[in-house]
C-alpha cells in the first residue's frame, strides 16, 4: 500500500522541467536525426551546387550585344539558380518531418517529448540551421558566377548595368535577402508538411505552390486590382522581390516588404502547423 | 512400410497461366482500391478545368460584348488584312507586270494602339522587316478573301506569298532606284504564278499558287502595306510584354502593264480592312503621276499570332485553358510516384514479387495501369478545358485563335498523353530511389519548373528555349496549336509557343521516359526488393 503510494509520486526529472531547459534537449535531438539522416548531406552539398550552376549557367546563356536591349538587373539575373535551389530546400524540410510519419517514428519522438510545439520548434531551428550555410554558399557563388561572367557578355558598367559586386548596395540586400528566403521557403515547407504529413502529397504540395502560385497572377490579368493583390500578398511572388535592384518603383511590392510578406506566411504556417500536431493523433 | 513410393500431394487444381492481362488487373485492383487515389484523380480533373475556365479575361470594357471579328482566310485561320489596294477589276486570265524602284517606311515611336481617324505624332523614318509593296490578284476586296502576291518586303527580298499563310522566297536584297525589281503575276484559271527579275528581261519563276474557288472576275493591282512593329520590354525575357506601334510603309511603281483585262481601266483606290492593325484615313493612300504610282499603306496581309503581338485586338491561342494542366500535372505525378513508393514503405512490393516473380513484367503492368488512368482522366479534363473553354473565352470577349478539329484532337489527346508520360516517369523514378520525396521532387522540378520559368519570365529568353527543348518539359510543346510563321514577326513565347514542333516536344518527353523505365527495370533485376 505505502510502497504504491510511493511509486505514485516517483516522477521523472523531465515532465517538471520548464520548456526552454526541454527545448535544449529536443535540439540536441533533432540535431542528431537530421545529421544522421542519410540524405541531408546530399541535399545540402545539392543546394549549392544546383543554385550556382543554374545560376552560371543563365549568365553565360544571356549576352547583351550592341544596341540590343537588355535585361537591366543583372543581380535579379544571377540570382536565377535559387528558383532552383529553393526545390531542395523544401525537400529537406519535407523529409524532416514526413520521414518521422512514415516510419512511425513520430510516435516514439512524441512518447519521448511530449511538448509537441517544443518538437516543431526544434525542427525548425535545426532546418534554419542547416539551410542557412548552404544558402551563403550558394548565394556567394551565383554572385561570383555573375561578376565572372556577366561583364564578359556585354553587362558593362561602362553601358550602365550595375556589376554585381559587394560594392553595390542592392546586390548585398539582394545577396542577404535570398539567403533569407531560403531559410524561410524551409519553415514554410516544413510547416506545409506537418500539417499534411504523407511525404509524396507534402512535396507535391510545396513544390506546386512554388512553382504553379507564380501564374496565379498570369490568371488574374483581367482583374488588375486582384492581380496585384495575388502579386503583394502571395507567399512566393513577394518574397522573390528582395532579388530586384532596378526598377523598383514599378514593384508591386518593396523589397523587403515582399521578404517580410512571406516570413508571415512562414509564421503563420507554422503556427498552424503546431497546433495541428496538438489537436490531431501522431 | 513403403515409404518410398508415397506419390508427392499435388493440387488437383491447374496452374493458373501466368498471362499480363491478370497481373493489369491485378496492378489495377490496387489503384482502384485506394479511394484517396480515385478522390486525387478527379480532384486533378477538377484542378485542370477550374483553372482553364476561369482564365478567361473578361473584357471589363465592354462587359464581354465585343468580341473583335478577326476575319479569317481561306484556311480558316485569323489573318490580318488590310492594305492600300490600287486596283481595277479583272475578268478572265490576264497577267500584271511592275517595276519598283523604292520602298520606304515611317514608325511610330509612341507606341500603343491606334484606332482609325486617330492623328498620330512622332512619325520617324523606318521600315520594319516585313514593309510590303508589290502586286496581287485578289478574289474581292473583302478581308479574308484568298489572293497571291509578288511584292518586295523592307529586309527579306522578292516574296511571292499567297493565301495567308504561304511564303516563297525570290530575288534577295534591298529595292533602290539603282536596283529596281521587277514582278508579275499571271492569271491563268485558278493558278496564279509569280516571276521576278532585276532587269525586266530575264524572268524568274518564283512560284505558282493554286487559289481554290477563284471567281471569274478578280480584283488586280498593286499593293502597299506594313505591320505593327513589336518591341518587348526586355529583349531577353520572354512574357515580359511589350509594345505595339502601327507603321506606314511607301513604295513606287512604274513600268504598270496588264494583259488581258479592260482595256483603258481606271485605277482606284481602295483601303482593305481600314484601321485594321494600322493607320488609316489621310496616312495612305496613292498619287498616280505620268505612269508612276506612289502608294502609302499600312497594315499587314498574312495570319494573326496568339498572344497580340502583331494584332490590335487581345488575342490568344487554346493553350490559355490548360493552364489547369500544371496543378493536375503534380497531382499526378504525386500518384503516380506512390503507386510504387508505397509498395515499399509498407512491403506489399514482396508479395507483389512472390505472386509475380517477373519483375520487368510487373513494371510493364505497373506503367501501363498508371499510364492509362492518368491517360483517360487527363484527356477528358482537357477535352472540357478546350471545348467548354472556347465558348467561354468568347462569351467573355476574349479572342481564342481558331483551330481546326484534326489539331484540337491533337491538342487534348497529345496533353492527355504528356500527363501520363509523366506519370510513368515518376513510377520509373520511385521504383529507381524507392522514396517518394525524390521521385515527386525530381519530376516536378524537371517537367514544370522549366515550363513556369520560360512562361513567367524568369529565364531570359534563350535559356529558357534553350531548356525548353532538351529538359523533360519539351513535352509541353504538344500544346501548341498555331503554328509559328517566319514571316510574321511577334512575340512566339509559352504558354502559346515552344521552340519544338509538337509531336517531337513529346518525342524528347518519350525518351525521358524510356530511360527511366529501362533504369528502373534493370534495377528492379538486380537489387533485392
Amino acid at each position: 500500500m505505502s510502497q504504491a503510494l510511493t511509486i505514485a509520486r516517483h516522477r521523472l526529472p523531465h515532465s517538471a522541467a520548464p520548456a526552454w531547459e526541454s527545448f535544449g534537449d529536443a535540439l540536441r535531438a533533432e540535431w542528431t536525426k537530421m545529421r544522421t539522416m542519410p540524405g541531408t548531406a546530399w541535399i545540402l552539398a545539392g543546394i549549392c551546387a544546383l543554385t550556382v550552376a543554374v545560376s552560371a549557367g543563365t549568365d553565360a546563356a544571356t549576352k547583351c550585344t550592341i544596341g540590343g536591349a537588355c535585361a537591366a538587373d543583372t543581380t535579379r539575373l544571377t540570382l536565377t539558380g535559387i528558383e532552383v535551389g529553393q526545390a531542395l530546400v523544401a525537400v529537406l524540410a519535407v523529409l524532416a518531418i514526413t520521414g518521422e510519419y512514415s516510419t512511425g517514428m513520430i510516435r516514439t519522438t512524441f512518447a519521448a517529448m511530449p511538448r509537441r510545439s517544443v518538437v516543431l520548434a526544434a525542427k525548425a531551428s535545426v532546418l534554419t540551421c542547416l539551410v542557412l550555410p548552404a544558402a551563403v554558399v550558394a548565394v556567394a557563388g551565383s554572385l561570383a558566377a555573375g561578376w565572372l561572367i556577366l561583364p564578359g557578355n556585354g553587362f558593362t558598367a561602362v553601358r550602365g548595368f550595375a556589376l554585381v559586386s559587394l560594392a553595390h548596395g542592392p546586390t548585398v540586400r539582394a545577396a542577404v535577402g535570398s539567403v533569407l528566403y531560403l531559410a524561410l521557403i524551409g519553415l514554410l515547407s516544413l510547416a506545409i508538411a506537418t500539417m499534411v504529413r504523407d511525404s509524396a502529397v507534402a512535396t507535391g504540395s510545396v513544390l506546386g505552390l512554388l512553382y504553379v502560385a507564380p501564374i496565379a497572377s498570369l490568371l488574374l490579368a483581367g482583374q488588375p486590382v486582384w492581380q496585384r493583390r495575388v502579386q503583394r500578398y502571395a507567399p512566393v511572388n513577394s518574397g522573390l522581390t528582395i532579388e530586384d535592384t532596378t526598377g523598383l518603383r514599378h514593384l508591386p511590392i518593396g523589397p523587403w516588404g515582399g521578404l517580410g510578406v512571406l516570413a508571415i506566411w512562414a509564421a503563420a504556417s507554422l503556427l498552424t502547423a503546431a497546433l495541428a500536431l496538438r489537436l490531431r493523433d501522431a | 512400410m513403403t515409404a518410398g513410393t508415397i506419390a508427392p500431394y499435388r493440387s488437383p487444381e491447374k496452374p493458373a497461366k501466368d498471362r499480363f492481362s491478370q497481373l493489369m488487373h491485378a496492378e489495377w485492383t490496387k489503384f482502384r482500391t485506394v479511394r484517396g487515389w480515385l478522390i486525387a484523380m478527379f480532384l486533378a480533373v477538377v484542378l485542370i478545368d477550374m483553372v482553364g475556365l476561369l482564365v478567361v479575361r473578361p473584357n471589363v470594357q465592354c462587359g464581354g460584348a465585343c468580341l473583335p471579328n478577326v476575319p479569317t482566310g481561306p484556311g480558316g485561320e485569323a489573318v490580318n488584312d488590310s492594305f492600300y489596294f490600287v486596283r481595277q477589276p479583272l475578268a478572265g486570265n490576264g497577267s500584271i507586270t511592275v517595276r519598283v524602284t523604292s520602298l520606304t517606311g515611317q514608325t511610330s515611336q509612341t507606341g500603343g494602339n491606334f484606332g482609325p481617324g486617330q492623328q498620330q505624332g512622332g512619325l520617324t523614318p523606318g521600315l520594319v522587316p516585313w514593309a510590303k509593296a508589290g502586286i496581287i490578284i485578289a478574289a474581292s476586296t473583302r478581308q479574308g478573301s484568298p489572293y497571291a502576291a509578288m511584292m518586295v518586303t523592307g529586309s527579306h527580298g522578292v516574296r511571292m506569298q499567297y493565301d495567308f499563310t504561304q511564303d516563297i522566297a525570290g530575288l534577295p536584297g534591298a529595292v533602290s532606284a539603282a536596283s529596281p525589281r521587277w514582278l508579275r503575276l499571271v492569271r491563268s484559271g485558278d493558278t496564279i504564278t509569280g516571276y521576278d527579275s532585276a532587269d525586266g528581261t530575264r524572268w524568274a519563276t518564283v512560284g505558282s499558287a493554286s487559289l481554290a474557288g477563284l471567281p471569274g472576275t478578280v480584283q488586280w493591282g498593286m499593293l502597299a502595306t506594313s505591320p505593327l512593329t513589336f518591341k518587348s520590354n526586355f529583349a531577353t525575357y520572354a512574357e515580359s510584354g511589350g509594345s505595339v506601334s502601327p507603321t506606314l510603309a511607301t513604295g513606287v511603281l512604274d513600268h504598270v502593264s496588264l494583259r488581258g483585262g479592260q482595256p483603258g481601266g481606271q485605277w482606284t483606290g481602295v483601303e482593305v480592312g481600314a484601321g485594321g492593325a494600322g493607320y488609316s484615313g489621310h496616312a495612305v493612300g496613292f498619287r498616280q503621276a505620268h505612269g508612276q504610282f506612289t502608294i502609302t499603306g499600312s497594315g499587314d496581309i498574312g495570319p494573326v499570332i496568339g498572344g497580340g503581338s502583331n494584332t490590335e485586338y487581345d488575342t490568344s491561342t487554346v493553350a490559355l485553358h490548360l493552364l489547369g494542366v500544371l496543378l493536375g500535372l503534380v497531382v499526378m505525378v504525386v500518384i503516380a510516384a506512390m503507386f510504387i513508393t508505397l509498395e515499399y514503405r509498407r512491403g506489399l512490393i514482396r508479395t507483389t514479387l512472390a505472386a509475380s516473380p517477373r519483375r520487368g513484367r510487373l513494371l510493364a503492368a505497373k506503367a501501363l495501369v498508371i499510364g492509362l488512368v492518368t491517360f483517360v482522366f487527363g484527356t477528358a479534363a482537357v477535352a472540357v478545358a478546350v471545348i467548354v473553354g472556347i465558348w467561354v473565352s468568347r462569351d467573355g470577349g476574349q479572342y481564342v485563335l481558331p483551330l481546326s478539329p484534326l489539331t484540337g484532337l491533337r491538342v487534348i489527346a497529345g496533353t492527355g498523353a504528356m500527363l501520363a508520360l509523366a506519370s510513368v516517369l515518376a513510377l520509373s523514378i520511385g521504383a529507381v530511389v524507392r522514396r517518394s520525396v525524390a521521385a515527386v521532387a525530381a519530376v516536378v522540378v524537371a517537367i514544370l519548373m522549366p515550363y513556369i520559368l520560360g512562361v513567367t519570365g524568369v529565364l531570359p529568353a534563350s535559356a529558357s528555349e534553350w531548356i525548353l527543348r532538351v529538359s523533360p518539359a519539351a513535352g509541353f510543346a504538344i500544346e501548341q496549336s498555331a503554328p509559328q510563321y517566319h514571316q510574321v514577326i511577334g512575340q512566339y513565347a509559352p504558354p502559346d509557343y515552344f521552340p519544338l514542333p509538337p509531336f517531337a516536344g513529346l518525342a524528347v518527353l518519350c525518351g525521358y521516359v524510356a530511360v527511366a523505365l529501362g533504369l528502373a527495370s534493370w534495377l528492379l533485376h538486380r537489387r533485392d526488393a
